[in-house]
């Protein structure tokens, strides 16, 4: 299972804050991921939109779309950030 | 009658990471870092502070959201660059959370170092960083509605000037 959350406008727009998911099938890394979570469609599919500045962590590193994913890793997304 | 001294150990520095939701009081955090330490020569300080105007509305309040866990292990990662690059005591660097008025304090970062370019410069980056790398993120509220605040180019562009 991989502990998945959202911050932030993205968890506002996606109405949650965390999810268990069961790496899909075929799912190997970050980018696999978002691809998998906008097959979901409607707001799924427009808040993590290519060119919407979606950023993620894996185990609370700053990961990349090559980032490979394993059974039990926390995976978060949110938007650029704006502390300080 | 007077005990032998033992000679005082020399003070190597620390660095501090704290996300709280509760005001700081500056001059007692800076005491305490100083405290002690008679080889520290400088000591910069920046505040962050939440204004009541931004991108032409007037902001009424902000909330301050955090990935916890995530955001102490961004701040320490960014420090422990900061240690690389320059030669420092202390570092010590406090980010609230939660909800903040206009005027409120929003950050504290403090270096403390032997010369002053160690500082000065250290405090920039960190901030810099902050900006850029620690998952923070400010909602504000203003007469038009809440309205989570957008990153700015500008930031990137000050923490690309570190590389």
């Amino acid at each position: 299972m991989l502990n998945v959350l959202y911050f932030a406008r993205l968890r506002d727009a996606l109405g949650r804050d965390a999810e268990r998911i069961e790496l899909p099938a075929g799912v190997a890394d970050v980018g696999g991921l978002l691809d998998w979570l906008r097959q979901r469609g409607d707001v799924w599919a427009a808040e993590l939109a290519p060119g919407r500045s979606v950023r993620a962590a894996v185990n609370q590193d700053m990961a990349r779309p090559d980032t490979p994913l394993r059974d039990g890793d926390e995976v978060a997304f949110f938007p650029p950030v704006t502390g300080g | 009658m007077n005990a032998p001294t033992a000679p005082r150990p020399l003070a190597q520095g620390a660095t501090t990471i704290r996300v709280q939701t509760e005001d700081f009081d500056v001059g007692a955090e800076i005491a305490a870092l100083r405290a002690g330490n008679a080889k520290i020569g400088a000591v910069a300080t920046f505040i962050g502070v939440c204004r009541d105007l931004n991108d032409g509305s007037d902001v009424s309040e902000m909330e301050l959201e955090h990935y916890p866990g995530m955001t102490e292990k961004a701040l320490g990662g960014i420090a422990a660059e900061a240690r690389d690059r320059w030669d420092l005591f202390d570092i010590l660097v406090i980010h609230r959370v939660g909800r903040i008025l206009p005027t409120e304090q929003i950050v504290l970062v403090v270096v403390t170092s032997a010369h002053r370019g160690e500082s000065f410069h250290a405090c920039e980056f960190l901030m810099d960083y902050l900006k850029t790398r620690a998952p923070f993120w400010k909602k504000e509220r203003t007469p038009e509605g809440a309205r989570w605040v957008d990153a700015r180019a500008s930031d990137d562009a000050a923490a690309d000037r570190w590389r």
